[in-house]
């Protein structure tokens, strides 16, 4: 068994897998049956200043699916915790207490103003709680009060705000980022000249998760009407992902450690943040979906692959980073055909659709159903791939040096060329004469 | 009464009221909502799919599939019915097994394929269940055509013809429509009367006159019809049954196997039906499936199934022998029936083993005796009362494109015309494909 005890910006513990800051964390309750499940730690839900939030009192989330109902994207309208400060308080400490080995962070949400971070960041140090993270990331309800998303989409709020809390508590800082933005770097690199310690990414998507037909209110519907909510669950990971590796590759924030946060839903998942950059993930939708036990299948997942790699959890932090690249980049000399292993072949045919309605015509169908990649005609879209419901039927692969491509007549160069150079790039730069 | 299934002879009553409504009850319970997405979400929606082409009638059924999955459950039954207006009979009885469900890329692929029929099933009977009847008329042609015989074949050439704005009279020699879905098929694959209610629905084309207890060659002729009606189409089924060839095949106890069937279909009481305590059913098809199984099912102790041939060939598919085996129906392969043996009444069959070499069977010399008190004939059935104006091909109506007969408009389809399988689904295909054919003609020649 691999060992997968964490260490993030120095807070200990057993495992990378926290819970985010939400409804799975809002209370001693929760949070101690998360340990008891065996989760490595919590980001407490949001602590506001009292008077406590209140929370609508109809439906707060709304869903898409895909086949068999399976939760594919989860958007919700509530807000920060809906409890009185005190009592916050006085659960994180008795859990803290009872639970030792495990990361306790502690989510805040305050207005910007130096005055109110200075008086609750003394209370929330007084509970031993581990570190903070400041909610900067919330789309709805309370970033119409200036706060949430509201001060994550300006990057002067975000070094504001970040170097109060540097300058008013020994704890260390997470800034959790709002994706809600047009570049991630620009929220990253100003929490870190803020001085923080660490972000976490991503806060939910502004969203609409769908319209009631019948009704005509936006989903969930609170009384004939909706408000747009934070988008989570396994649908965001692709953005997640991509900002995640937008700040691991950054030269100003290389080597700022990151959270990873976005639709981690089983161990994979969260090996490939890791492997792009984060050094622990947070999850919520999973949670809400299969329960706090899904946390077994993470940890046995991510041990057995660590094993099988050969290697330790901190080698597998960033190991995907090199090879993030721009497109500009990206090796044209890099040619693949498309390969379907006919014996795996159900002959559905979505291959063939996709290829001849949507594609390059390079699919051939047989009286009998036998589907054939036409090489002269693939351009290794990878499209095939992509509908055909048998796993590792369709496989893309590399023609070797020396082969003719015979969509193009050329020989397959064995040399690396981009766009940078290419002749009919207007901005090419000539190779040395 | 306290009859049992140890009870000699043939006698009603040997199961009681509940067995008997257990044992007879939907084969396959229809499916729920949450069933029909769950069932409906694991369709590919394949290109070309090979289900449609395994249908007779063609039905797009990745369609149909996928309008029940976005909930739009009235669009996926006109979906079926434009192709198949018996879509809800076929959805209980074809055998999906050998047709679209055999098809289905998922059985290639986990051998468990889309539940096709009872997704057929679950689009097909909400539309009927709301009343809905999705098609209108065309404006009347002023053209009438006959239909004799009121099956599947007659049915759905009758909905076509009478959307195409044509006026339809269908005769049948029964007192009811329907045909072998009425007086065929197994009790247990359309149940609560389901036959009489389809066609009543059907019969909201409007255009269709049904006349019942008109037989062909006894009450009306094929030169009558053409004199009077613009065309005619013959639907009528093969209601001859073939002998047995075996001694002592007059004795008591010994009957067809399609009458057994028709009579438990028209029962009211299935106690007050008799059957016998060792039921011998001689024969390989549907018929002998159907026959066998409801034997066990109204109680008969011991119910053997002879089949003269081997496993393979038999024309039963695999699914309904093993349905019949799950009942407690005996098989026994390779054996053909030698004498009724009894005095009076049969008490047992002579069997004999058979060897195959090629299509031809012979006896081995080796016998064995089988108790019987009742023995049902299921060796097939063959075309009886054609009229003498269209020629005939192999017992069966000549026809060539879709449905044409030897003589002037005249059409036919189902089981009494020459090609395709015996089946409801490729009756209600030709049905449907003869109409088309006529409706073309008559326009035609208007």
């Amino acid at each position: 068994m691999a060992d997968l005890t964490s260490n993030f910006i120095g807070i200990k513990s057993p495992n990378p897998f926290w819970l985010a800051s939400a409804p799975p964390t809002d209370k001693e309750y929760n949070v101690v049956r998360a340990f008891k499940a065996g989760w490595g730690g919590v980001v407490w839900k949001t602590l506001g200043e009292d008077p406590n939030v209140v929370n609508v009192n109809g439906p707060r989330y709304g869903a898409i699916y895909g086949a068999d109902r399976r939760l594919l994207g989860l958007n919700n309208i509530e807000l920060i915790t809906d409890r009185p400060l005190e009592t916050n308080l006085r659960e994180i400490k008795a859990v803290k207490a009872a639970w030792p080995d495990r990361a306790m962070i502690v989510s805040i949400m305050v207005p910007c103003e130096e005055a109110s971070w200075k008086y609750i960041l003394p209370l929330v140090e007084e509970t031993g709680a581990d570190g903070i993270e400041l909610n900067f990331g919330c789309p709805h309800g309370m970033s119409e009060r200036g706060m949430g998303a509201a001060v994550g989409q300006v990057p002067e709020y975000i070094e504001m705000v970040a170097r109060w809390c540097k300058q008013y508590t020994r704890m260390p800082v997470i800034v959790k980022l709002t994706p809600n933005i047009t570049d991630i770097r620009y929220p990253a690199r100003a929490a870190k000249s803020g001085g923080a310690d660490a972000v976490s990414l991503i806060n939910t998507i502004s969203s609409i998760t769908s319209v009631n037909l019948d009704t005509f209110s936006p989903e969930p519907s609170i009384d004939g009407k909706g408000s747009h909510g934070g988008y989570c669950g396994p649908a965001v990971k692709p953005i997640a992902l991509n900002m995640v590796a937008d700040i691991a590759r950054d030269v100003e924030t290389a080597g700022l450690p990151i959270s990873g946060i976005g639709g981690v839903t089983t161990w994979r998942d969260a090996a490939e943040f890791l492997a792009l950059g984060a050094g622990n993930v947070q999850v919520c939708t999973a949670a809400m979906t299969y329960g706090f036990k899904i946390v077994e299948e993470m940890k046995s997942g991510l041990s057995q692959y660590l094993d099988e790699q050969g290697i330790s959890l901190d080698d597998l932090i960033g190991r995907a980073v090199p090879n993030v690249t721009d497109w500009q980049y990206l090796n044209l000399n890099y040619i693949a055909k498309a390969r379907i292993d006919q014996d795996a072949c159900i002959k559905c045919g979505r291959c063939y659709a996709a290829c001849e309605d949507t594609s390059h015509q390079a699919i051939s169908m047989s009286e009998d159903r036998t589907f054939e990649v036409i090489d002269a005609e693939c351009v290794a879209c990878n499209l095939c791939v992509n509908v055909c419901p048998v796993e590792g039927c369709i496989t893309m692969e590399e023609l070797a040096a020396g082969e003719t491509d015979p969509r193009t007549g050329k020989t397959v160069s064995a040399d690396y060329a981009n766009w940078t150079t290419h002749p009919n790039n207007p901005g090419a730069v000539k190779a040395a004469e | 009464m306290t009859n049992t299934p140890f009870t000699p002879g043939i006698v009603p009553a040997r199961l009681g009221a509940q067995d008997l409504a257990e044992n007879f009850s939907d084969l396959h319970p229809p499916l729920d909502g949450h069933e029909a997405l769950v069932a409906a979400d694991r369709c590919y929606f394949c290109h070309d799919a090979p289900c449609i082409t395994a249908c007779p009638t063609a039905i797009d059924i990745p369609l149909f599939i996928r309008q029940i999955a976005t909930g739009t459950t009235a669009s996926a039954a006109q979906t079926i019915f434009e192709q198949n207006i018996l879509g809800g009979m076929c959805a209980r009885v074809c055998p999906t097994e050998t047709l679209c469900e055999e098809a289905c890329v998922r059985e290639t692929a986990e051998g468990k394929p889309v539940l096709i029929g009872q997704l057929q099933r679950f689009a097909t009977d909400s539309l009927m269940a709301a009343d809905g009847h999705p098609f209108e008329r065309a404006a009347p042609s002023g053209k009438r055509v006959a239909v004799v015989g009121a099956g599947p074949a007659g049915l759905a050439c009758a909905h076509r013809l009478a959307l195409h704005g044509h006026d339809v009279e269908v005769f049948d020699a029964r007192p009811k429509a329907g045909g072998l879905n009425e007086y065929g098929i197994a009790s247990y694959k359309s149940t609560n009367g389901f036959a009489a209610a389809e066609v009543s629905w059907l019969l909201k084309i409007g255009g269709i006159t049904l006349s019942t207890d008109k037989a062909l060659g006894r009450d009306i002729t094929l030169e009558g019809l053409r004199g009077e009606f613009d065309a005619v189409f013959l639907g009528i089924g093969l209601t001859g049954v073939n002998a047995l060839r075996a001694e002592g095949e007059a004795r008591d106890g010994v009957a067809d196997a399609v009458e057994f069937i028709a009579d438990l279909r028209q029962a009211d009481d299935l106690g007050a039906l008799p059957v016998g305590r060792n039921v011998v059913v001689i024969g390989g098809g549907m018929t002998a499936i159907d026959a066998a199984v409801q034997s066990k099912l109204l109680g008969a102790e011991n119910v053997t199934l002879v089949y003269r041939r081997d496993r393979d060939a038999m024309p039963a598919s695999r699914y309904e022998q093993d349905l019949a085996t799950s009942r407690g129906v005996r098989f026994i392969f390779n054996a053909m029936p030698l004498e009724v043996l009894g005095n009076g009444a049969a008490t047992a069959l002579r069997c004999e083993y058979t060897k195959a070499e090629g299509r031809s069977l012979s006896g081995t010399g080796e016998t064995f005796d089988l108790p019987a008190d009742q023995i049902l004939k299921a060796i097939g059935q063959t075309l009886e009362g054609a009229p003498e104006a269209v020629r005939l091909e192999g017992g069966k109506i000549a026809v060539t494109g879709a449905g044409r007969t030897s003589a002037d408009n005249v059409w036919a389809g189902g089981d009494c015309a020459s090609g395709g399988e015996d089946l409801t689904v490729t009756a209600v295909a030709e049905g449907r494909d003869a109409a088309e054919d006529i409706h073309a003609t008559l326009i035609g020649g208007a």
